[in-house]
């Protein structure tokens, strides 16, 4: 545990320093992760931490500073020979290859030669104790973003790192599952093993992490305990202001029914995919209903089918405004006011080579007029792209840098901003503050609730209790295809969502409802 | 057994149609697996032809002519290599650049060759095995480069499928960020593999100057390098259908000769057109099928790696 200050660190950073063109990602910081400590990594997105980590496991090189291992320094020249120090790394962007199987991906993360019958077994083995069920011969494509991140987890834990450097582990996991991992981590602490925690959720931090150490615009602010402090004052010096939690609307004028879902059955056409059976709801114009769920449990099925990217038989399951556009295609549902915000934000929510104008430019076209007779009209999309960057405070260099370019929370900053501008009917919001910081999360729950207010109806599909806590008004749980009934805020407890989450999903050896009641 | 005398020279004369195809399409096929597409295999053939062909001239060493068709593939292979990995340049257009380059470079290589014979490469001669009747000939009596051509498909197979090193080189071709940052040397990993398409490529140009018409003309692939490039397709990336294919195409084009020879009124075009044909028919009907492609097709192909952060 920590607290042995005659102990020698585990890893020690000094004066570490990285340049890139035009900005200092890191500048002289330094840090000290004792052996068997759970530290905690906290700042803004674009504060430094995935520079260092990334400098830490050997994927870029620092300019200066020194890295000590055990008392001694070291030199990692590639994330191999980190793997050989005893680093181990869960990606936030996750380093999985589509095409290939579970065992695959994880053999690719582990040095030498391994046999593929025995390493299944041990997968089987190491992902069951750990409350990470995996199937090792499923092809990484057919997963779940939740059960992709399984993967990198397991990946490292299967080569018994001294220190395990994790990225967001949590974003994607039920409240059960993230606790079963918690007394991993608690465990992996006690034999030893030094643990570098990143996370955007600050309540996990008070619980779990022994130290904290906060960086802001890639500088050293702070070292403190989290445990003496507070969600809020964390937070606070994360982004070196006041933090106000979102304003929420009292429950007062509820509009018509504004998206109507009734029977919708959809057959997965990939393998492993979920299908999708008889989901009922409505919401209404200033209503925000969160649909809960772990992930791979027919989300992206039910997305598909809400966004218009798969289509109905039977035209009258979705209506939208009383309309029926179960047969629409997306653009045609766009016009009819539907706006929506995909989960994964590279790729599906934007072009990544593409630039800002353009992403903006390709959702918005029809609402915002930005065509004239077939050519496009570039006055107007830029100044739509400025307009959102403005609104939306998009840290960017301008409006024709690529999406790529962007960090994850401004990315999704700017793709939510291009959808509230298009002043939707109806918004449906995938994930919407995954891997995005708590300044910019606020901001963006404030924005959809006061789209709500205005006399949209907003549904949000995310598997961050909290933040459905924080913004829905009524919670429904989707598990393996089927949807729950919607319940007021007021009737239901996040434990009951958690087993409405959990119970049905045939994790019953790992996920044992007993021991959650 | 009479009436099917004419069944073992038409099978002897398939086998020597479709082993160029076989060393060309294996050879991309590996190139392909790891991210790249290079377009140049009709140029990398030519190149390989000329050079076996002289080589074989001047020593008389088939050995060492086999050789220098794969060392001169694998050098217009480096070039591409050099042009697409290192300066990042298209890789669509730099492999047609390379095909016309071939053609050029490989004439004026054997400029004062066109003509000259030499002996073809020779059979093997198994004493006994090979007098069998029907099956000797075409088992026990081809030369080396036929049974290098299956041993190459079963090498690359197993390669691919059950060893790390295979394992990685799939990985480069499938997210080349994914396997940069789990610490593989992508680029590096990317010329081992284009330059082991550019090896073979060079050798099934070289089965063509040396043992399917053992001389020299300007051109003599006539367009198989663009059906080893169908043929990849058509086998949906996986090495055992590229041998299966190899021997539907090579089969197609000796069609066309036997053919015109029975007096069958098709055309000729219309036989060389079915490769191709072939080719999009397969095309459409594993496209109907997202699952099958994102399995086999690499996802990385022609795309241009940048290690940044």
């Amino acid at each position: 545990m920590s607290g042995n200050e005659g102990v020698t660190p585990q890893l020690e950073l000094r004066g570490i320093t990285k340049a890139y063109p035009g900005c200092l990602a890191n500048d002289h910081i330094d840090l000290k992760i004792m052996p068997g400590e759970i530290h905690a990594l906290l700042g803004e997105n674009g504060a430094g931490k995935s520079t260092l980590v990334k400098i830490i496991y050997g994927v870029l090189q620092a300019d200066e500073g020194d890295i000590i291992w055990a008392g001694a320094p070291v030199s990692i020249a590639n994330p191999h020979s980190a793997r050989k120090t005893g680093i181990g790394m869960v990606f936030q962007h996750f380093s999985l290859f589509e095409a290939m199987t579970v065992t695959e991906n994880i053999a690719l993360g582990m040095s030498g030669r391994q046999n593929m019958k025995a390493l299944e077994q041990n997968i089987i083995e190491v992902s069951n104790s750990y409350g990470l069920p995996l199937e090792p011969n499923r092809q990484v494509h057919t997963l779940s973003v939740g059960e992709k991140q399984r993967i990198e987890i397991v990946r490292c834990l299967l080569q018994k790192p001294k220190l395990l450097i994790m990225d967001e582990p949590t974003s994607v996991l039920t409240p059960q599952e993230a606790e079963k991992m918690f007394e991993t981590l608690r465990r992996l602490s006690e034999e030893g093993v030094s643990i570098l925690y990143i996370s955007h959720k600050l309540d996990e931090i008070k619980a779990l992490c022994h130290k904290a150490t906060i960086l802001r615009g890639g500088k050293y602010i702070s070292e403190c305990d989290p445990t003496q402090e507070t969600a809020k004052s964390l937070a606070e010096m994360m982004i070196g202001t006041n933090l106000q939690a979102p304003e929420h609307h009292e429950t007062s004028k509820k509009g018509p029914i504004r998206l109507k879902v009734r029977n919708l059955s959809i057959d997965a056409d990939v393998e492993f995919g979920i299908n999708l059976s008889a989901i009922n709801f409505d919401v209404r114009g200033g209503e925000i209903l969160g649909i809960a769920g772990v992930a791979g449990n027919g989300q992206i099925e039910l997305l598909a089918a809400l966004s218009g990217e798969t289509t109905c038989r039977d035209a009258e399951t979705i209506a939208l405004d009383d309309k029926a556009v179960g047969q629409l295609g997306p653009n045609s549902r766009r016009d009819l006011g539907l706006a929506f915000v995909p989960e994964d934000r590279l790729g599906h929510g934007s072009v990544p080579e593409m630039m800002l104008t353009e992403n903006a430019f390709l959702s918005g076209f029809r609402r915002m007029s930005l065509l004239n007779g077939g050519f496009i009209n570039n006055g107007g999309t830029s100044d739509y792209a400025s307009d959102i960057v403005q609104k939306f405070d998009v840290r960017t260099p301008g409006i024709y840098h690529t999406a790529n370019s962007l960090s994850g929370g401004n990315l999704q900053k700017f793709i939510v901003g291009r959808e509230v501008l298009q002043q939707p009917n109806v918004i449906i919001v995938a994930h919407p503050t995954w891997g995005v910081d708590a300044g910019a999360a606020a901001f963006i729950h404030q924005t959809l609730i006061d789209l709500a207010e205005n006399g949209a109806a907003v549904l949000v599909v995310s598997q961050d209790l909290d933040e459905l806590f924080a913004i829905s008004d009524r919670i429904a749980v989707i598990a393996e295809g089927r949807l729950s009934v919607g319940r007021e805020l007021s009737e239901i407890t996040i434990e009951e969502i958690g087993l409405l989450m959990g119970g049905t999903h045939g994790m019953g050896e790992t996920e044992g409802v007993s021991d959650v009641a | 057994m009479s009436g099917f005398d004419w069944i073992v020279p038409v099978i002897l004369t398939v086998i020597t149609a479709a082993t160029p195809l076989v060393f060309a399409g294996i050879g991309e096929l590996v190139t392909e697996k790891s991210g790249v597409l290079n377009l140049g295999v009709e140029g990398m053939m030519l190149v390989g032809a000329v050079s076996g062909f002289i080589t074989a001239l001047v020593t008389g060493n088939y050995f060492l002519a086999v050789c220098a068709a794969a060392f001169a593939g694998a050098v217009m292979a480096f070039l591409f290599g050099v042009l697409t990995l290192s300066l990042m340049a298209n890789q669509v257009a730099t492999g047609l650049a390379l095909t016309l380059f071939g053609v050029g470079l490989s004439a004026l290589m054997g400029q004062e060759f066109v003509g000259e014979p030499i002996s073809a490469l020779n059979k093997l001669n198994i004493a006994g095995l090979s007098d069998l009747p029907f099956i000797g000939p075409i088992l026990f009596a081809q030369d080396a480069l036929v049974y290098l051509s299956f041993a190459m498909v079963a090498i690359v197979s197993w390669f691919l499928y059950k060893t790390k090193a295979g394992l990685v080189l799939r990985a480069v071709g499938d997210s080349h960020d994914a396997a940069h940052s789990i610490g593989y040397p992508v680029i590096a990993i990317r010329y081992l593999a284009v330059m082991f398409g550019g090896a073979m490529s060079g050798i099934g140009g070289a089965y063509l100057s040396l043992a399917y018409t053992p001389m020299w003309a300007e051109n003599m692939t006539a367009g198989r390098g663009w059906i080893a490039l169908a043929l990849i397709v058509f086998a949906t990336w996986k090495p055992g259908l590229v041998l299966v294919g190899a021997y539907m195409f090579g089969g197609i084009t000796i069609l066309q000769l036997h053919a015109q020879a029975a007096g069958l009124n098709v055309p000729s075009q219309v036989l060389s057109m079915l490769p191709y044909l072939a080719t999009i028919i397969v095309l459409v009907l594993i496209s109907k099928d997202e699952s099958r492609i994102r399995k086999h097709a690499p996802a990385c192909i022609g795309k241009i790696f940048h290690p940044a952060a």
